[in-house]
């Protein structure tokens, strides 16, 4: 789908297309089907313990100006036979952007990414989660923006300006990892009058000097994370998300040294106003050590150490308050590029505390992945938030597409 | 958790295919070359074929990758755009576009004469950016029979030569050069390359395992001549004597001053590559 107009078939063409000379555009994307099963009985009873769903995420771009122009659109839309709560649409990316000699601005709805630890991403603030997508928190919702970066010898530094806030997504009563009671869509509370129209702002400035990159962070506007309050909805007790108000500075910084990736996130959270929200300071630090060449075969395996801390209470602060990160990557350097992934979170407050995960994928042919996921809960403690999801534990196969 | 799909250690220089090694030039003598000892000679060698590639400024080309394993044919296909970088490496960023689930994967390099290469990659489906190891060597290159080291640019300094002895190559009048790496995590002994004595090009290479037995041997053909200065060849094939399998490299499009500049290879145009 990949074309380039030459100068003559553009003129012949141009009165039809209205195309810019030399454009250049794509559709790329991926359609795939899972099934996951539960093997624990549910917590609660209207929750289901199987579920078949698709996916289909197409993807495209023009770029026109010698690439200095482009126009994206992302799109995903995933259908969950269990919950209809997961089967929902969004568009992760519709933007127009332009290259200038050293500066670049976006505008419309994007993904940004911030950070470089694995186990979690405290950093990383501009969108929202995906929350009904995986367990994983790595899909993220697209959020509208004007994102101006300039780019000089002393780093990078970009401007947000972020419009319209997204609420987070909550699997509904038939589905599983979800809260107990289940928390409500589409009914949120916030500290601002503006509600989601509140502007939000972030800035950030990084760098890369030799072995070491570096990022500064600040944020402005409605809390990404929510806090839960109890409604009464329809006869019984439900929770709804309440969004405070916060200023969030971060800092993130990675040193690699030989088969050596050190890495360290730090945010300070504090309330605006009449913030109900706790401040806070998290941070995760740790380090990614890679063996090359470890067999015949040349598989390489990368360990993973990170620790985690939160200044909160167990209840508030998520699971990561203090709490060990361990895990790996196995790739094969095979020709359908096989690999696996595994690690384990273990809470050092509480032994009984700990989630753990195993995903592997492999090609089949040249435009088909084959990708299996096994997730493991376990808490004992009512007042750990890894307790709501202890029976969810799931084993998930999937096959993917890509066009 | 979110841990990274690491196509960090299956991608790795491939750019440098685009600077093979020769190029021509005034022919050296090799009667000046006549009464040096065989280290001494090696060096030369390997000094002229360096010289005669310096000044190609910028470049692009198209490559494609064609694994064979048995009956069965993979192919992979990429974009590579270099920067020739004066007193240092040169800087390199690889674009991905098949197979399909890498489409959009893209892999920046700044290679150092005398310090390790800085390395990126960037994964299109969480917009992230990843700094990764420049240690592993030794590794195949996406399933292929091509090694990480064999893909890398050309430094002088970085071998131990030794001339072997003069020979015909399909026609060719050849000098066979012996390199030793001095890189302790190359996976080879060492490499005996076959020069052609008129415009310096390698026509065949055999790598030596750390064991010093014959592990596989490239052959370079179809060499073309651009800007009347720098010959690239076409196709490059790898044979693995241990597995039995090929890998074929077909590079297209060699476009030179194209008017690339730093800003082309930075974090963000990583990000922004297609």
């Amino acid at each position: 789908m990949k074309y380039c107009l030459t100068t003559l078939q553009g003129l012949s063409l141009a009165t039809i297309t209205l195309l810019p000379l030399c454009a250049h555009s794509e559709l790329l994307g991926y359609i795939g089907i899972q099934g996951r099963t539960y093997p624990m009985s549910a917590a609660e009873q209207a929750q289901g313990s199987e579920t078949l769903s698709a996916v289909i995420a197409p993807e495209w771009f023009r770029q026109w100006n010698d690439g200095d122009d482009s126009f994206n659109i992302k799109a995903f839309y995933r259908y969950d036979s269990l919950d209809e709560e997961r089967s929902h649409g969004d568009l992760r990316e519709f933007y127009w952007q332009h290259v200038g000699a050293d500066w670049e601005l976006s505008v419309g709805i994007n993904t940004v990414f911030w950070g470089v630890t694995e186990s979690q991403q405290l950093v990383d603030i501009i969108n929202q989660t995906d929350f009904v997508e995986s367990a994983d928190g790595e899909d993220k919702l697209g959020q509208p923006m004007i994102h101006f970066a300039s780019i000089k010898g002393w780093g990078v530094i970009d401007v947000f300006i972020l419009p319209q806030f997204r609420p987070r997504q909550f699997a509904g009563e038939a589905g599983r990892l979800r809260s107990t009671p289940a928390t409500v869509n589409n009914q949120e509370f916030y500290q601002s009058s503006k509600k989601e129209n509140h502007i939000d702002y972030a800035l950030r400035w990084s760098h890369y000097l030799g072995d070491w990159n570096l990022g500064l962070s600040w944020f402005q506007g409605t809390s990404r994370e929510p806090l839960y309050q109890a409604i009464s909805h329809n006869g019984g007790i439900a929770l709804a998300a309440y969004y405070p108000l916060i200023e969030q500075s971060g800092i993130d910084a990675q040193y690699i040294s030989g088969n050596w990736l050190w890495k360290l996130e730090a945010i300070h959270r504090r309330g605006i106003g009449h913030s109900p929200a706790e401040d806070l300071s998290a941070s995760t630090a740790g380090f990614e050590y890679t063996f090359t060449g470890i067999n015949r075969r040349f598989w390489d395996l990368g360990l993973l150490l990170e620790y985690s801390w939160d200044s909160r209470s167990t209840a508030q602060a998520g699971i990561f308050q203090n709490d060990l990160f361990t895990g790996g990557r196995l790739s094969l350097n095979d020709i359908a590029s096989s690999e696996i992934l595994f690690g384990l979170s273990q809470d050092l407050d509480d032994a009984q505390s700990r989630s753990a995960v195993i995903e592997a994928s492999t090609r089949i042919g040249d435009t088909v992945r084959l990708v299996g996921e096994l997730y493991h809960f376990h808490s004992t403690r009512s007042d750990d938030p890894l307790y709501m999801i202890r029976r969810d534990s799931y084993l998930e196969l999937g096959l993917e597409f890509y066009f | 958790m979110t841990i990274i799909k690491p196509l960090a250690l299956s991608i790795s220089l491939a750019f440098s295919l685009l600077l093979p090694l020769p190029s021509t030039a005034q022919e050296t003598s090799s009667a000046a070359t006549q009464q040096l000892s065989p280290q001494a000679k090696g060096l030369t060698i390997a000094k002229e074929m360096k010289a005669r590639d310096r000044g190609w400024q910028d470049s692009s080309a198209d490559m494609e990758m064609v694994l064979h394993s048995g009956k069965r044919e993979s192919r992979r296909e990429m974009r590579i755009l270099a920067l020739e970088v004066a007193d240092d490496g040169d800087k390199s960023m690889t674009i991905f576009d098949s197979p399909n689930d890498v489409k959009g994967t893209a892999f920046l390099s700044f290679t150092h004469t005398n310090a390790m290469d800085d390395q990126w990659l960037y994964l299109p489906a969480l917009k992230r950016v990843k700094r990764i190891s420049s240690k592993n060597k030794s590794g195949p290159f996406m399933g292929s029979e091509f090694a990480y080291e064999d893909l890398n640019s050309f430094e002088v300094e970085q071998y131990d030569y030794r001339w072997l002895r003069d020979e015909t190559v399909d026609g060719q009048d050849c000098f066979v050069i012996e390199s030793t790496p001095r890189d302790q995590y190359s996976g080879y002994r060492k490499q005996v390359a076959w020069v052609d004595k008129t415009h310096y090009r390698v026509l065949k290479i055999d790598f030596y395992d750390r064991k010093d037995t014959l592990l596989k041997t490239l052959t370079l053909s179809d060499y073309k001549l651009h800007l009347d200065k720098f010959w690239r060849p076409t196709t490059q094939s790898m044979v693995n004597h241990k597995n039995q399998r090929r890998t074929e490299v077909f590079l297209r499009n060699y476009q030179f001053g194209t008017g690339l500049d730093e800003s082309d290879f930075t974090e963000n145009s990583l990000k922004r590559a297609r």
